[in-house]
Parts: C-alpha cells; structure tokens; sequence
C-alpha cells in the first residue's frame, strides 16, 4: 500500500507511546544511530548559523606572520598558506556546505515533485516525455552533469546550486511518479473525482499530501551527496569562487602542496566534510527505516 | 414497462478495454467488461444488481457516474443525456449522483480528519465555507450516526464500519438523488453490515433518493432493493421486483444463484450445485448466450444465438431461450 501511515508505522515499530516527549525518547532509543545523525546535522546548523560568534578570526583575513602554523591555542585547526584562521574557515565553509546541501535539494526536490506528479497523473504523452528526459538525464553520472552545468552557468553560488539541483530532479521524479501511480487508482481519489473536484485539485491535495514521507526520506538522503558533491566541484575548480570558504576548495588548494608539511590543512576540511555526509546519511536511513517498512531489513 | 419519468436510464451501455501485448503494445484482445447494459431507475427506487466477480457490475456503477468513459450506450439523468459531456459540463450534474466504495480504508484520504472529508465536496461546489460548513458537516455527520466532535479525527482513528458512514455522509453532503453503491458493505463484519444497511435504508425513506445498489450477497440485496437486476459476463440475463425474482426466478443463472444462498437451517438438504466451474474470461466471451457452457439446459441454439431480454410477464424480463414459447415470452 502506497499510503504511510504514520501512527500504524510507529506502533509496528513498537511505540505505543501517544505522548509526544515519550515518543521521541522511544525513537532515540531505538534508532541511536539516526539520533547521533540528527545530534551532528543539528551541530553543524548551529556552527553555521553561529559562525560569527563562534569563529576566532575572520575567515578572510591574511596573516603573512603566521603562514603555515601548526594548530596551537591561537589557531585551533592551524593556518593556511595565506596565514587564515582553518577553524574560522571551516565555520564558515558550513555556510556554503548547508546552502549549497539544503538550497539544491530543495530545489530539484520541488521540480522533481512537479515533474513527478504531472508525469504519473497525467500520464500519457506528458508522462513519455518526461520519462524519456529523465532517462536521458540519469544515464549521465551526477557529478558529471554538474560539472557540464557549472562549467556552462559559470562558479557563483547560485549556479553551483541549480547545478546540483538538476541532475537530482530524475530520482524525484521517479519516486512521485511511482507513488502517484499508485495513489490515483485508489477509490479516494476517484471519490474526488465523482464530486467533481478538478484534476489539478486532486494531485495537490490527495495525491501529494500521501507521497510526501517517501519524499522527505529521499531528500534527506540526498542532503548528504549534494554537499559531497559541492566539495567535489570545487576540489575540482568549479565550485564557490574564492575567497569564500568552502571545505572542498581549501581541500584541493592544499592537497597536492602543503599535505606533507601541514596536513593539518587537508584532515579537517576531510573530516568535516566526511562529518556532515556521514551524519545526514544516519539521519536518513533511520528516517527511511522508520516511515517506510518496506525497506526494512 | 418503465417509470414515466425514470431518474436513471441507462441504454446499451458498453465498456470495452483493450487488451495490449508484445512489444508495440499492439490490440491483441478486447475485454468485454460491460456489453449492451439497459436499465432504468425510478425516483426512490433502489435497483440491485447482482452477479459474480468480474461480470461487470463495477464497471456498470463506474460507467453511469462517468468514472469510466463508456465505449458506447447512453445514460440519462433525469432525461438528460450525459454520456458526451466535457467534465465542466458534467460537473453540475455531479451534484445529482454519488458514490460509496466498498473498501472504506482506500476510499478516504488518511491525511485528512473526517470533517474535512465530508466538508470537502461543500467547499468544491461552493455550497458553504467556513462556519457554515462545519455546521451543516456536524448535521451530516449526526445523520449517519456519528458524533459531530469525531469530525476532528483522522480515517485510521475510525473502525470500518464509522468510516463507510463517513462515505455515507460524503456522498449525502451534495443533496443527491442517486447513489451509487459498490458493494458498500462487503467488506465489513457481518454485524457492521446490518447497521450500515438499515441505516442506508432509513436515509432513503428520510430523502427519497435511489440506490444503484451493487453486490454479491443475495441477501443483502434482498434485504434493501425494490427491484433486482442480474448480470452474467457483461450483460442483464434477468430483471424483476424483488418478490417476483425470488418467487419466480426464470433465468437458469438466477435459479443457481438463489439455490446457493446459504440456509440458516442444517436440516435442510441442499441441491447438488446447479453451475459448476469459473466463468468464462470477458476477452473471449461464448457465443450465442453467454452462459451456454455452464448451464444444465443448453440446446444448440444457445451456443449459435445470443437471447435477448424479453418481457415475461409481471414487469419480469429474461434473456433465455428457455423462456420462448411459454406463452409469457416475446411480448410486444
């Protein structure tokens, strides 16, 4: 049954608590690796929201006097080539990390939720079409397709967002439509239909509301690879433009020639990066494991 | 022999589905789901209409609300046609006939309270928003037998039985004058069932509309039509009232229907069966009458000739060979 319903869902898994608190405790409880995903997910939002309280020195700024140090009690994470602060850095590279994460998935997921939705309730030649450029789309690596699309839109933030956003359209796309099919032969919908409700009445507000836990759980998911995949890009050169921090470009412009003498430059960016991806993936899967049964090993 | 002015008048309803197969999805078959379907319904009438899985009856009810686009036939609401209407044409109409589904854990949307559910179709026509439409939902929802502070609940908090009453209130929630009814209580506890017929019932006697009443329990069906209609793969084999059908039942599927109707007496013995095997698949359908390979009574004429439904008598029509030549048969 296409339908998740949440409460049965949460009873299978056990929790007869109805009381919100005990609810949540009960999760934790069962799914602690998801809550140590949650606990790190929220950390690295504080660090950004944060980041001007939390951060010792401003990112930006070059210190000729103090190129290369090691970490110590002034610069905790060391400093870079140009003397910058990595711990500030890195603050702030969360910024970019949780824009570009939270930007781009929102936005292919908002596409792929319109594509979806039109191609499997209207079906037809609609559905053809669409299906056909999705086919097209996702036959080409991720990272690939993004850095087509960055190299043709040129590094700025917002185009390194639509970058990542696009080639995530497709898998969206494939799970509404899946759902949507299966949602719009169940008699609710045609009840809809026999009041006289229109069609576009019917996907927005029957057929929508009931694909959106899969939803959430495939944009969680994905959180994690589009922060990987804008470390990627610009470890590659093609991601944020300097001077802004972004833990991929600080990767890549200490890789090749400071790793021997200050490795500190490349562990932590690595770390960080490793950090957000590993906690939003634990957050999703149990997040996946809890609304959808189905997947449940 | 109908009404003056019947309120529904279905006329040779036909739904075909294609059947596709190989790799260019080419036609290699048809289903024939509905075949030359006639029948009328009077104003507070409830018309039954019985047979076994796949003969067509969903598809019959689906048809006449235009949930599913017939291949051809006509259907008439209170002498109107609405078999080409555009769906803006045919949306006031909707007003005039609604639907109750047999599986009242699919037939409302989880992610909306009940209140919600009902108030809705309000809110589409623009009959009444806001307080007025809790208002007049409250009233619906003390008509079906619930009570107006469940309208704040969600489908799952309900047990089958509350949520085909709030199918019930939903479809009453328009005014109409027709509802049709698929199998509305098949898939509820034999107790549950009971309610929710006497309520339907009661609702008609309170309102006056009719039920195009679909099952396959014969007793259910006798317990709440005026008239009886029986389909086999895809067609009408026998009308009549209810009395006079179960009194008199003519068509040999009929007769094997009635005599398998379970008798709450073990002393009694019951006939061997009088149909055997499945029915046969609509995609080929027999020739000639439709039912010549399971029925006791087959001549060669039935394998060659489809019957057509003929008066016999007693606003009774049959569509049997058998049925020719009694004297009732082949009225003008």
């Amino acid at each position: 049954m296409a339908v998740i319903n949440f409460d049965a869902e949460l009873k299978r898994a056990g929790a007869d608590a109805t009381h919100g608190w005990r609810r949540l405790t009960f999760l934790a409880q069962r799914y602690l690796l998801g809550t140590i995903g949650l606990v790190i997910m929220v950390l690295f939002v504080a660090m950004a929201l944060s980041a001007d309280l939390i951060s010792r020195y401003d990112p930006l700024a070059v210190d000729s006097a103090h190129r290369l140090a090691a970490p110590n009690a002034l610069h905790w994470f060391g400093t870079d080539s140009f003397g910058r602060d990595v711990w500030s850095r890195i603050i702030h590279g969360a910024r970019i990390s949780l824009a570009v994460g939270l930007g781009s998935t929102a936005l292919g997921a908002s596409i792929g939720v319109i594509v979806g939705l039109a191609s499997g309730y209207l079906s037809g030649w609609v559905d053809l079409l669409f299906q056909r450029i999705t086919d097209i789309l996702q036959s080409l690596p991720l990272l690939v397709l993004a850095l087509v699309m960055t190299a043709a839109l040129g590094p700025s933030l917002p185009n390194v967002i639509i970058a990542i956003a696009i080639p995530l359209i497709p898998t969206v796309a494939r799970v509404i439509r899946a759902n949507t099919l299966a949602l719009r032969e169940l008699p609710f919908v045609e009840a809809a239909k026999s009041i006289g409700m229109s069609e576009m009445r019917i996907a927005f507000r029957h057929v929508l509301p009931n694909t959106l836990a899969p939803l959430i759980v495939l944009a969680t998911a994905q959180l994690g690879s589009t922060i990987l995949t804008e470390a990627s890009l610009s470890f590659l050169g093609l991601g944020i433009p300097e001077p802004y921090p972004s833990w991929g470009r600080m990767l890549s412009e200490s890789a090749a020639e400071y790793v021997r003498v200050a490795p500190w430059l490349v562990i932590f960016p690595g770390i960080a990066i490793s950090l957000a991806v590993f906690g939003t993936n634990l957050f999703g899967d149990a997040l996946r494991d809890i609304l959808d049964p189905r997947q449940r090993g | 022999m109908t009404e003056a002015h019947p309120l529904l008048e279905v006329t040779d309803l036909v739904k075909h589905y294609p059947v596709r197969g190989g790799v260019l999805r080419r036609q290699v078959g048809t289903v024939h789901a509905v075949d030359g379907v006639s029948f009328s319904l009077a104003p507070g009438e409830t018309l039954g209409l019985v047979g076994e899985s796949g003969c067509g009856k969903s598809t019959v009810a689906r048809s006449v609300l235009r949930l599913v686009e017939p291949s051809s036939g006509e259907i008439r609401l209170n002498g109107e046609a609405i078999t080409r209407l555009s769906k803006a044409e045919l949306r006031p109409y909707r007003r005039s006939m609604q639907i109750v589904f047999q599986d009242p854990f699919a037939s409302l949307n989880p992610r909306m309270t009940a209140g919600d559910i009902v108030g809705e179709p309000l809110s589409v026509h623009g009959l009444a928003s806001g307080e007025r439409k809790q208002e007049r939902v409250a009233e619906l929802f003390q008509q079906v037998g619930l009570r107006p502070d469940q309208m704040k609940n969600y489908p799952h908090q309900f047990s089958g039985g509350q949520r085909q009453r709030i199918c019930i209130a939903r479809a009453l929630s328009l005014g109409p004058s027709l509802i049709v009814c698929d199998e509305p209580v098949s898939a509820l506890d034999v107790s549950i069932q009971a309610q929710v017929i006497n309520l339907l019932i009661d609702l008609q006697r309170q309102r006056n509309f009719s039920y195009l009443f679909i099952a396959h329990d014969l007793a259910v069906v006798a317990h709440i039509s005026h008239r009886v209609a029986v389909m086999y793969l895809g067609r009408i084999v026998e009308i009549a009232d209810k009395a006079e059908l179960f009194a008199n039942p003519r068509h040999p599927y009929t007769q094997a229907l009635l005599a398998s109707v379970p008798v709450a007496n073990p002393r009694i013995k019951r006939l061997t069966p009088l149909v055997e095997g499945d029915v046969p698949s609509p995609i080929n359908p027999p020739s000639g009458c439709a039912f010549h390979t399971r029925c006791r009574y087959a001549m060669d004429r039935c394998k060659l000739e489809r019957p057509p439904l003929v008066d016999a008598g007693a606003r009774h029509q049959v569509a049997c060979w058998l049925n020719e030549g009694t004297g009732r048969a082949n009225a003008p």
